[in-house]
């Protein structure tokens, strides 16, 4: 690829998140020499969403939005962006993927609903036929070159396939094996998020992934780490109702198991992040988003794969993972007395 | 022989909409509307903590969340029995306000100029319906500008929105009793500073560029009329009070209903199946009996989308039905020519003035420093209502707590309304009726019915709660 920016420099400045200087004076001039020497088109495909991964990527602002849908991507199929509708629309999609085999991206967005052989969403008509979401991502994604999952719902299954999970929704990695597939969480992912995957791969190729399958460049660190707040909860200040300053733990934060980089990151251009609003983190960029009750303190962190404890049990299994440093601090407040132990489910109360 | 079109997917909308029409010498003489997904978020809300609601629901569509976490919360509020302080209120307003902003920009620009606006000739641009681009070319040229400096400016009012939520899509601070973060002077100013891009940009731009479309496809003040039977819950409350009806709102509640203006009654919503895929037929259920039982052998449906009628009759949602009801002298001076596509689009934008210029005023009733959440727990069981405003139309939620967890939920969302099939008397929904009669002068460029549906701003993800897994559908595109 024709750049001059080199691998290690760009995860550097995606992972800094100073999204401001990076991303729009170095990257949007790299990724457009890219395109313009035949960097892969890109199809980003719709299916059991809401369409908020789509919203997001509009707020992008370094690039912003108009660069990287005029100049930065060759976006060749975006049903709630592109002009035509009905067959003319479908059709770009297996033509852009029988011209460039192995060759295009494929952005999925929402999850596949594979209940009634994937009917409860289809996406269009083939030759006459209805074209299931499920069949699109299975025929198509196994021609891509990569596969980015974008937002929880389509890397982990998300908000339709929480119980009882009603059309058997499945992530990408379920469906599709033959081909790498980069997950891209969040309830939205941030813009930069997407934005800089795409780069990287158009630039230098596959990014390097987490267990979940999310690139570290965006999701190493976690939530509680960098917290505005987090001041409050090593001083035991917690918020005991909405509007009042202080940690915001008891009032359902799952900041100390989300990982990404929006406490630094910041949203929509760098205005506010969730819980700098006073809004408890609901931790939507993990694989078990939305498990848990929203407004209550954590119930239970996973601790190692497999292996999840209560808050409370936690002190005793110290050293188990790499959320120790959490642990330690959970438990001591816990012992401390500072955030009584877990309530049980008859007493559960409201939280004034 | 009647021509049969069915456009498939219908695309620059939320969700996945499909539509059939049949067509007999160049005259739409049935139509059909279909949603293609289910996702059953009202499953998945049973069992679980009330609370939830209001983040889980807001993902039922990524473009209005806030519409969703505002009724949600709203339901909440009255099934708790609590109201948020005045700084509450005036918070969520400004968070619902500026996504009106946000939405409505949006679907001008970027979901439905293109039927009026010949885009550049890159992809995503074409391909495209071709046929039917009437703009002069400066004016064009300038729709075009617009295209891409509209994409900053409902950026800019998502930041609005993020500045008190947190971020957005999926803000974070509407919870049940008011909001999340105490006001200060700097936010207020931010929020100022971006609201007067917004309105510049609104006035002197979106407008404008209305009455040029406007100018130039004025066979549009004739096509699409609908049902003409306009429905507003109301939104934007200017007072304390728990009567959501009664109460001051900016947009007030209340019906226009077969050339009549009435006081709004939540008691007469009911959501009929008849011709949906479910197995109860009595004739209509209360927004709390929610039927969820589905019946895909059943003879005659043809939709998952269920009908809700006001007193048995289908109703308009949106922007036009909200000035039409409100009496807004610009859209009630056009006479019944509003009630068509060109009238939706004009109330729109006349709205998203009206509401960018009210948010300006409220931002400065904010308190500094003043609480903006009333304390509250969770009751062992109730019941709750919740009505607004999305930017598409009236929402309602409607929850039933049993053992402080959520027993029965259920969303009555602006396109099941206006994307309603058939009631028990075989009325059409709104969408059929804006089809039926219509001319179509190319049945391969249908452009006139894309116009006609994205007129109303769909919101599929938000009205499909299923859809059958066997639909027929006869599954050519064009002609058959």
């Amino acid at each position: 690829m024709p750049t001059k920016l080199s691998r290690r420099n760009f995860v550097k400045l995606c992972a800094g998140g100073a999204a401001a200087i990076s991303l729009s004076g170095y990257l949007a001039p790299f990724m457009k020499e890219a395109v313009a020497a035949g960097a892969p088109p890109v199809i980003w495909i719709q299916g059991g969403s809401c369409s908020g991964c789509s919203v997001s990527i509009l707020n992008s602002v370094h690039p912003d939005i108009e660069k990287v849908l005029l100049e930065v991507i060759s976006l060749r199929y975006h049903q709630t962006v592109m002009a035509a509708s009905g067959d003319l629309a479908t059709d770009v999609i297996f033509k852009t993927a029988e011209e460039n085999p192995g060759g295009f991206v494929l952005v999925v967005e929402g999850a596949i609903p594979v209940a009634a052989d994937g009917k409860y969403c289809l996406i269009g008509k083939r030759n006459g036929e209805d074209l299931t979401f499920l069949d699109a991502v299975k025929e198509v994604g196994s021609q891509a070159m990569a596969i980015l999952s974008v937002g929880t719902c389509s890397s982990f299954g998300g908000i339709p396939a929480t119980p009882p999970n009603p059309t058997d929704c499945k992530p990408v990695s379920d469906i599709v094996k033959n081909v790498p597939i980069i997950n891209i969480p969040g309830c939205p992912p941030h813009p930069d998020w997407i934005v800089g995957t795409i780069a990287h791969i158009l630039l230098y190729g596959m990014p390097e992934v987490d267990t979940f399958g999310r690139p570290t460049m965006f999701f190493d660190g976690i939530i509680h780490d960098n917290c505005q707040r987090r001041q409050y909860f090593d001083n035991a200040i917690f918020a005991k109702k909405f509007g009042d300053p202080g940690c915001l733990l008891e009032l359902g934060c799952k900041g100390p198991i989300a990982h990404c980089d929006t406490t630094y990151r910041l949203w929509n251009n760098g205005v506010n992040t969730c819980i700098k609003a006073g809004g408890p983190c609901i931790a939507c960029t993990e694989p078990e988003f939305p498990g848990w009750p929203i407004f209550e303190r954590i119930p239970e962190m996973p601790i190692a794969p497999g292996i999840t404890a209560t808050v409370d049990q936690i002190g005793g299994v110290l050293g188990a993972a790499a959320v120790v440093g959490i642990a330690g601090h959970l438990a001591g407040n816990v012992l401390t007395g500072r955030i009584g132990p877990k309530k049980n489910h008859d007493e559960k109360e409201g939280d004034d | 022989m009647a021509e049969k079109i069915i456009i498939d997917p219908i695309t620059r909308l939320e969700g996945h909409l499909a539509v059939e029409v049949e067509v007999e010498g160049g005259v739409v003489t049935d139509a059909k509307s279909m949603g293609m997904m289910f996702r059953g978020l009202e499953l998945i809300m049973k069992d679980r903590d009330p609370r939830d609601a209001v983040q889980i629901t807001q993902r039922i569509c990524g473009v209005c969340p806030v519409a969703h976490g505002t009724a949600a919360t709203l339901s909440l509020d009255n099934a708790f029995g609590i109201e948020p302080p005045p700084n509450g209120r005036i918070i969520r307003n400004l968070i619902l306000g500026a996504n009106y902003v946000q939405s409505h920009i949006l679907h001008f620009f970027h979901l439905a100029a293109l039927d009026f606006v010949k885009g550049p000739d890159v992809p995503p641009f074409i391909p495209r319906y071709e046929g039917d681009y009437r703009l002069p070319e400066a004016v064009n040229k300038a729709a075009v500008d617009a295209y891409l400096q509209a994409l900053k400016v409902r950026a800019k009012a998502h930041e609005m929105t993020a500045l008190w939520g947190g971020k957005m899509p999926h803000q974070q601070a509407i919870v049940p009793g008011g909001t999340t973060e105490v006001p200060d002077a700097q936010k207020i100013i931010d929020f100022k500073y971006r609201l007067k891009e917004c309105i510049d940009f609104i006035d002197n731009v979106y407008i404008p560029i209305v009455y040029a479309v406007a100018d130039a496809y004025p066979d549009y003040w004739e096509i699409g009329a609908g049902c003409m039977n306009m429905l507003s819950y109301g939104a934007l409350p200017l007072e304390e009070g728990m009567d959501h009806v009664k109460k001051e709102k900016f947009f007030p509640s209340g019906i226009y209903l077969q050339g009549q203006y009435k006081d709004f009654d939540p008691a007469m919503i009911a959501e009929e199946v008849k011709y949906s895929w479910y197995a109860d037929d009595t004739g209509g259920n209360k927004p709390t009996e929610a039927v969820v039982t589905p019946d895909v052998e059943k003879k005659e449906a043809y939709s998952f989308v269920k009908a809700p009628r006001y007193n048995g009759q289908p109703m308009e949602v949106g922007p036009l039905a909200r000035l039409w009801v409100m009496k807004q002298k610009d859209v009630v001076g056009l006479g019944n020519k509003a009630f068509s596509t060109l009238g939706r689009h004009f109330a729109r934008a006349v709205e998203c003035s009206m509401v960018a210029h009210a948010m300006d005023e409220w931002v400065g009733q904010l308190v500094p420093g003043q609480p903006v959440t009333t304390p509250h727990e969770i009751p062992a069981s109730a019941q709750g209502m919740g009505l607004t405003e999305a930017p598409r139309g009236a929402l309602g939620h409607w929850n039933k707590i049993e053992h402080q967890r959520t027993a029965v939920y259920n969303a009555i969302v602006p396109t099941t309304w206006n994307a309603s099939p058939r009631d028990g008397k075989g009325t059409p929904g709104p969408f059929e009726q804006s089809l039926i009669g219509t001319s179509i002068k190319d049945p391969a460029n249908p452009y006139e019915i894309v116009r006609i549906i994205r007129a109303y701003d769909p919101c599929l993800a938000c009205a499909i709660h299923l859809m059958t897994p066997d639909k027929k559908l006869i599954s050519k595109y064009a002609v058959c």
